[in-house]
């Protein structure tokens, strides 16, 4: 069983597909990019993988027993909230420690740990409002390390931050590669996915392409995505497949 | 002469003594109900959920005169009521929350309004809407101390998802279906808390000893714990403040708008003099520092 087997899959907003019909499969263990123009649905299938979207048609199935931890592209977060960095981090606590579960000394040294393996030691006491982007990232790169996820999703995690930190998220990344968890991430960076994801997605709302990201992200391939968004009609018929 | 008007009038009056009780009891959990209310941005939904308690508490007036547990069901009945449709006509019609609750509180506050008159006097209407805080009997003020450790064991117990649910609602869905239990436990805690403060405070003002005092803690602290603990404090330092002026002024200043008048010049001066952006710190200039 693959970490995640989409079924002819389509998802959607209003029975407007945004994803339409993929069908496909994620490995255990695989570092996966999802690459695609703007309005590809690249974000609208993460959000299905992570159960946060109801299919319109066909079927995701998970294997079963997985940790899942999703990071969306704009976290819904009140930055305004009165809250420490540490305690943000701790959050990500909650599938060992839940509703009432005591922090204790060996928990307070893994958030301690995580905030130092996204390099803000230092800034335990900070109230979240304080962050630079670039900062709020890595604290909740701090979180999803201390969520022990087996399947993580992230949607844009580089987006708008500098080239400097998503290095070093990047590391994260691979480190949770080399643990074998399996990871798939949204990326806009062809780059980067050339550079360090092996396998890739490309979607156009269907499946352009998918599988080694060298054999993926051909010229051709990357022309035939971009051609295939264009086309949208409001008033499009019933979907007969 | 201090000892006479500091100590003296709880030494004395019996009365004096039940209205601070009452107010402690008020404050320990109204304040930290009316931080997060504050953090949610749902301070204006407080003060709505506040008149729309009226109608509910005005039937069981008309139904049993002052009886407390009349009043306390009808109002608690409206209050949920008016929460629960006011969060559904905002899911299922293009009216967003905070109209469709203004709707049903100007609604909630004319009909009960006239209920009350329909059968009451001038002054009947007077307590509802203004409460009286200096005739708390036995009775109320076992209703304000369960109110309060009801309030307390409960936002104890919810703490950690309710503030997750504010920092970061999509995170806690993400790990956790507690999200909507704790949205709706919380609404309930409002509303009790809202009742609570009817009958010392009525309907008009029992928000104001829930707000103020967490708007004013505000200026003060960037951290949630000593937040409440701020706004606790600061509410019951307005309800004794309020109590004694009204002590002193004699019958010129009634005792529940003047603890509301009491926390309301605390806002002010946490306003102007508070350490997190208050007006004079922004005005007066500091070094700013090295790194």
């Amino acid at each position: 069983m693959p970490a995640i087997r989409l079924t002819d899959l389509t998802l959607g907003y209003d029975r407007h597909p945004a994803v339409h019909h993929v069908s496909g499969e994620i490995a255990q263990g695989s570092l996966t990019a999802i690459v695609g123009p703007n309005g590809a649905g690249k974000s609208t299938l993460l959000k299905g993988i992570a159960g946060a979207l109801s299919p319109l048609g066909g079927a995701i199935a998970l294997q079963k027993g997985q940790r899942l931890a999703y990071l969306p592209q704009s976290a819904e977060l009140d930055r305004s909230f009165p809250i420490h960095v540490y305690d943000l981090v701790a959050m990500g606590l909650w599938n060992s420690a839940g509703m009432f579960g005591r922090i204790g000394l060996g928990q307070r040294g893994r958030i301690e740990a995580a905030i130092a393996a996204v390099g803000l030691t230092g800034f335990e006491r900070r109230s979240i409002g304080t962050l630079s982007g670039g900062q709020m990232q890595r604290a909740l790169f701090a979180r999803l390390l201390l969520q022990d996820a087996d399947l993580i999703l992230l949607d844009e995690p580089f987006t708008a931050i500098d080239a400097r930190t998503t290095a070093d998220l990047l590391e994260l990344v691979q480190r949770w590669h080399g643990e074998k968890r399996t990871v798939v991430a949204v990326l806009h960076d062809i780059e980067t996915v050339k550079r360090a994801f092996p396998q890739t997605l490309l979607l156009a709302r269907e499946t352009v392409a998918w599988g080694e990201t060298g054999a993926v992200l051909t010229a051709g391939n990357l022309l035939k995505a971009r051609h295939m968004v264009e086309a949208f009609d409001s008033h499009a018929p019933a979907c007969a497949a | 002469m201090l000892y006479d008007l500091l100590i003296g009038p709880f030494a004395e009056f019996d009365f004096m003594r039940r209205a601070l009780v009452g107010i402690v009891a008020l404050s320990l959990a109204g304040a930290p109900v009316g931080v997060f209310l504050m953090l949610r941005r749902m301070s204006l939904t407080g003060d709505a959920m506040a008149h729309a308690i009226l109608p509910g508490a005005a039937l069981g007036y008309l139904v049993a005169g002052f009886s407390l547990p009349a009043m306390t069901l009808g109002g608690l009945a409206a209050g949920f009521a008016v929460a629960l449709a006011a969060g559904a006509v905002a899911r299922l019609t293009v009216l967003k929350e905070d109209a469709s609750l203004a709707a049903f509180y100007l609604i909630s506050l004319a009909l009960g309004v006239t209920l009350v008159s329909l059968r009451g006097s001038a002054v009947d209407l007077f307590h509802v809407l203004f409460g009286n805080v200096l005739a708390l009997d036995d009775e109320v003020l076992l209703l304000l101390a369960s109110v309060a450790s009801i309030t307390l064991a409960t936002l104890a117990l919810v703490y950690r998802p309710l503030v997750m649910e504010c920092v970061d609602s999509g995170f806690l869905r993400s790990v956790s279906r507690s999200g909507g239990f704790v949205h709706l436990t919380f609404l309930g805690l409002v509303v009790l808390n809202l009742v609570a403060g009817f009958h010392a405070l009525g309907t008009l003002l029992a928000v104001g000893l829930m707000m103020l005092p967490a708007a004013a803690a505000r200026f003060w602290t960037a951290d949630i714990t000593r937040l409440i603990l701020t706004a606790c404090g600061f509410g019951m330092l307005s309800g004794y403040a309020g109590l004694v002026a009204s002590y002193a002024a004699g019958s010129n200043l009634p005792a529940g708008p003047a603890v509301i008048l009491a926390a309301g010049v605390l806002y002010l001066g946490s306003l102007l003099f508070g350490s997190q952006s208050g007006l004079v710190r922004r005005l007066l200039p500091r070094a700013h520092l090295q790194r």
